[in-house]
Formats: structure tokens, sequence, C-alpha cells
């Protein structure tokens, strides 16, 4: 079942133009976005592995906290819902608990999901729920115009951290892995064709999964680190800065230096959480959904 | 008509049955003193009924996790205390905005901070009423009894269902851990408000319309109705807006669904009233000394009399109001250092004199300091 639908490039000389009417409320656009920001770019990956997935709009539920991120639910035809800064998660939760069909999907950022929602995301990761957990990692707070995040590399500048930051930045990968998610990943923007395949691995994988999203943000982290346009900075920062992860088993640790590692990079089959309550229920002698 | 089915029961576990008499099937909290019973037996509980417990990692993530559930449709609860009902301010907030119905229990404790943690208090009446930022509207319930408990346990979730909007259950740790042989209500014996759901087209749903002051229904994710929420002020489509009219309409909107419905909402128990020269205005475990100071009262022929507000918020200012155009002083005992006194004071205009019976020591209000009291205005 999983296989059925992935996509195929050598179908894309045929290809119709994608249909993205299907899946954007009318009258809702334009966005919110500057020029430049990649969540455009990310949005439009996610609806394309949407899509693949051959599954109705009511399937799924779009839910995020509080920033630039946080407010795609607001775009698309699906059940949303934007809730408060660091939150989406919990909110997430209740909903995927109360529906356990629904398809949930997390939209968040870097200060969203690991400052104040920290706690929030290693409790999702652990319990394994069903969910899929979008972390759009531009390494600023771009809604409150540009303080440095969980993310920011140290000496990077942002309007909190003028003197270069000096703070040890998270990996998002390594602490979804470690707080017990089952599918961990990191994508790009500017590799987008990658990333619509790894979100719709995402969404049909039964259990936390979380990708890493490396996204730029021109307007403030791009202005502040002397970038000169929106599209170098995606090419230093997304291309030159990740290696595919096929590519760097092969590579000796000095030449992955300063590079982050894209694709599929954990997996594993572990029970999970909404699954285990039906068990429960069913021990307790109560009737599941 | 046969005896009722009694059973002894702690407060806190009479909370757990009332919700699920009320249709509760979403519990999500974190462990505090002294709400923990409700927790643990909903633990037990939810399950055999296809409910969900979970535990959360805090109360931040409880109050959100609630109301996540809530609008997957579950009827949803949290039980805190002071420390973590601070928490869940924010998230009270959220459910205002977006008018999604949920029930939170909060078993007062001695406070600030940790303070006394199984120490009783009602010291947090005002934050029930002003803890979460901006305007807002409250509904707080405040039984006095193990029995009590259940029966408003069930009416808080009736209220928030009916309105669209969070209510809370205010009682302190005293009727919370109390035991006490507790009639159960049968099925179908106590009315349960179900949620109004849309039955229009999909397309054309507007979760935040209001024709004529009415509440729109809610509709429930995954049902084919692909609405908006957000905790921005949003037009009627539920959609964000910058619009100034239309955001101070939605405030006071919200506000006004709870404030015009008062007299349906505040429910007050009256002892002795009718021909009362002095007042007692209680609530929770400070009216149960006032009740038993104004029985005694009476033996020695002394009028007075009792006003038990079951809602705290909003609040009884009419009823307070005729009560002090009525006798000539209004004593308001309570556990904390002065909060709804000054709701008493303000109700009676001056007509009569109001005075405070205040304790924070974590020991109850004794009848006799009550009756002490009376006595002065005799």
């Amino acid at each position: 079942m999983e296989t059925a639908a992935t996509p195929k490039k050598t179908k894309k000389a045929k290809q119709t133009p994608f249909d993205y009417s299907k899946y954007i409320r009318g009258g809702k656009l334009p966005h919110i976005w500057c020029p430049g920001c990649g969540h455009g770019i990310v949005l439009k990956s996610l609806l394309r592995a949407i899509d693949t997935t051959g599954r109705s709009n009511n399937d799924f539920a779009l839910v995020s906290g509080i920033g630039c991120s946080s407010r795609t639910p607001g775009y698309v035809d699906f059940n949303t819902l934007h809730t408060l800064h660091g939150r989406a998660l919990a909110y997430a939760t209740g909903l995927k608990m109360a529906k356990p069909n629904l398809k949930v999907i997390v939209t968040t950022g870097d200060g969203d999901a690991l400052a104040i929602g920290g706690n929030h995301f290693i409790h999702t990761c652990r319990r394994n729920i069903d969910m899929v957990i979008m972390v759009y990692n531009n390494y600023i707070y771009g809604m409150t115009s540009g303080q440095f995040s969980p993310t920011t590399a140290q000496g990077m500048i942002a309007t909190t951290s003028r003197y270069g930051n000096i703070e040890s930045p998270f990996d998002v990968c390594k602490m979804a892995e470690a707080s017990g998610a089952t599918f961990v990943a990191r994508g790009t923007a500017y590799h987008y064709g990658e990333l619509e395949k790894i979100l719709y691995e995402a969404i049909m994988h039964k259990g936390t999964a979380v990708i890493d999203i490396i996204d730029s943000c021109p307007t403030y982290y791009g202005r502040f680190n002397k970038f000169k346009t929106p599209s170098e900075m995606m090419e230093k920062i997304e291309k030159e800065g990740t290696i595919p992860l096929k590519q760097a088993a092969g590579l000796p640790p000095e030449k992955l230096q300063g590079k982050l590692i894209r694709g599929i990079i954990y997996k594993k089959e572990r029970p999970e959480y909404t699954s285990e309550y039906a068990k429960l229920v069913e021990k307790a002698g109560g009737k599941s959904k | 008509m046969a005896e009722k089915k009694k059973k002894f029961m702690q407060g806190n576990e009479a909370c757990s049955e009332g919700a699920i008499y009320a249709g509760c099937r979403f519990y999500a909290g974190y462990p505090i003193t002294p709400s923990t019973e409700i927790a643990e037996t909903l633990s037990v509980r939810l399950p055999k009924f296809g409910g969900v417990f979970m535990q959360m990692e805090d109360e931040i993530a409880s109050i959100c996790a609630i109301v996540g559930a809530s609008l997957g449709g579950a009827k949803s609860l949290t039980a805190t205390s002071g420390p973590g009902f601070s928490l869940m301010q924010e998230g009270i907030g959220f459910a205002c905005i977006t008018e999604v119905p949920c029930v939170i229990v909060n078993v007062m404790r001695s406070g600030p901070s940790t303070g006394f943690p199984t120490g009783p208090s009602q010291s947090d009446v005002m934050q029930a009423k002003w803890g979460t930022h901006g305007d807002h509207p409250a509904i707080a319930l405040t039984p006095a009894s193990v029995q009590e408990i259940m029966y408003e346990t069930i009416r808080a979730f009736n209220l928030s269902e009916l309105y669209r909007t969070p209510v809370i259950i205010l009682y302190d740790e005293i009727i919370g851990h109390m035991r006490e042989a507790i009639a159960l209500p049968e099925p179908d014996e106590i009315e349960v408000v179900e949620r109004k759901k849309p039955s229009c087209k999909p397309e054309e749903y507007k979760p935040y319309a209001s024709n004529n002051g009415d509440i729109a229904p809610l509709a429930v994710y995954g049902e084919g109705y692909r609405f908006h929420v957000t905790g921005l002020y949003h037009a009627e489509d539920g959609f964000p807006t910058n619009n100034t009219k239309l955001i101070g309409e939605a405030n006071e909107r919200i506000v006004n669904k709870v404030n015009k419905n008062i007299d349906k909402i505040c429910i007050n128990e009256e002892f002795y009233l009718d021909d009362a020269e002095i007042g007692v205005v209680a609530y929770g475990v400070s009216s149960k000394s006032a009740k038993f100071a104004v029985k005694e009262m009476r033996k020695k022929g002394i009028k007075a009399g009792l006003l038990r507000p079951k809602t705290i918020w909003p609040f009884p200012y009419k009823a307070v109001n005729k009560l002090a155009k009525q006798v000539k002083a209004i004593l308001v005992p309570e556990m904390n250092l002065g909060q709804v006194y000054y709701e008493v004071e303000r109700a009676s205009r001056g007509q009569c004199e109001v005075k405070g019976i205040f304790k924070v020591d974590t020991e109850a209000i004794h009848p006799k300091k009550i009756m002490e009291e009376i006595e002065k205005f005799t």
C-alpha cells in the first residue's frame, strides 16, 4: 500500500500541470510570506505529497502554532487549526486522539517547535503518536523581526545577537530520534522534489514523523548575515550546506564538516500511540472507536 | 419512587463520575495535589466507555489537548490546582476566543506559588475570572458538597456546549477530598446537552456566524466541514481579520453571549432569606460553615440568612443587590484575603454594610467566627 502511488520521474513528460486549486482556499491569498521566503516552496511540496496519497481533503488536519510557517493552515483547504505559540503538538495530540482516522500534519518553525514548544516536541516524539511534524527551520524568529532561535548557528547575527550568537544550536533530527520519533528526515526548500518524496513517505508512516526542513529567511537572517540575494542564500545554506545521505555514507568525516545530511535519516517500526490506546481500551473492557 | 442508589464517594471521584454522566470522553491532565484523584479515577473509568485518558507533559499541554479533542468532537475535561491553573491561562483564553467547549476543574489550594499544596483555599476566584489576558467571557461554578460536585460537573459540560465557551469548576481541597454518601443519577434523569452541529452545506458553513445573538453550531473536524480555527481575531467564516469593526464586535459578542444569559447561568441557594435582617454571602466550603451559623442564629431568634451562589461567574449581582436592600449587613466569609467580598460590596451599592471574614491559614472558617460576626449586628 505504501508504495502504490510513489511519484515516478518517468511520468513527468506526459504530466498535465499540477492543479493546486483543489487544495488552496479561494480568496485567502496572497499569503503573508516575504519575497524570497522558502515557505511557499515547502507548501508546494506538501500539497503534491498529499495529492499523491490519493486521500480526500477531509482526511487531513493541519495544525500549527505561532510564527510565519504557522500561517500555512489558513491558506489550505483541510481541517485547519492555528493555535498558540509552541503548543501545536499538544492541540494536535488531542485532536488525533478524538479522531484517530485523521492524518494530522503540524507545520511549525524552529522557535515554535524547539524553544517555547520544546517540551511538547520531545514528548510527542516519545509517544510515537501518528503525526507528521514539519519543522520549517530558517534559524530565526521571522514573525517578530529576526531574533536568534534554538537552531541559529554560533557566531550568527540576529537582532538579539548583535555580537554573534554564543549559544549552541539544536540538531532537530538527532533530538527527534533521541526523543523516540520513528521517522526522522531532513529536506530543504531548494530540493523541493526530494522534499515532496520525503513528505509523502512521512505521511504514509505510522508513527511520529519529524522532518527538519532547511529553509531561508532572506528578510532577516539573510540581511543580517550578509547574503546578497535570496537565491544566493538558498544556494549557500540549502544546496552547498547539505549532502544527500547516500553520498555522505562514503565520505570521511572531514569532508562532511559544515554539511547537514539530507534524506530519510532514521526509520523504525515501534508501537504507535493510538493503536496502543485502542488495545488499552479493549483491555479495560471498553469499546474502541 | 424507589430509593435511589447511594454511593460513598470522594468529591474528586464525584467530579469524575459527573463528567462521564455528562458525556465527557476525553481527559488530559498533569498530576497535581489536591486534584489528582480526578485523573486517577478517569484513567480507569474513561477507557471503559471508549474514552481517552492522557497524562500530558504539563498543564499547558493538557488545556491545549482538551481543546484539540473538543474540536474532534469529544466532550473534554482537565483538572488541576493553583500552579497548574496559572499555567493553563493562555489556553483558556484560546478556548474563549475560538469558542471551543471544554471544562476545567480547579481544586483550590493555598498559594501563591507552591504555597501549602495540601491546604485548602478559595483564593483563585479572581483568577478564574481574570486569569487570561484580554476581555473574555467567564463561567465558573462553585459546588459546596460531594453531591453537588457531581451535579455541577454535569451542568458545567452543559453550559460549555450551550454557550461554546470554557467552563471552570472551582472547589476547595476540603470538598475535593471529603467523602459523602451521594445519590447517583439514573440515566436520563439529568438533562445532558449535546453539541449543536451545523446542518447547512459544508461550503456555506460559518463557524462564528451569529444571527440575533444566537451561538453558531460547531462542526467537528474530519466530518466534511473543513473550517479554520485561529486564536487571531477572525471574521464569521473563521479566517483572520484586521477589520477593526469586526474585531470589536467579535470581542463584545464572546463576552455578551455569557453576560446576556446571566439569569440562566446563575443559580443561587437561598437559606432563611425571606425575613433575614443579616445576610451572609458564601460559596464552597465556607458556605457550609455559614449555613451552620445561620441555623444556630435562628435558634437564638436572630434573623440571619444565607445566599449561596452556585455560579460565582458571572456574579449574581442582581440577587446580592436585592439582598442588600433588605438587610442591615452582609457578611462574606471566604478562605482568601478578600475576593468575592469586593463583588458583594459593588453589588450592594452602599445599601448596607458589607464585612468580610477572611482566613488564609489553610483551615476552614469556623461557624463560631461567623456567628460572632452576625451577633455584632444584632
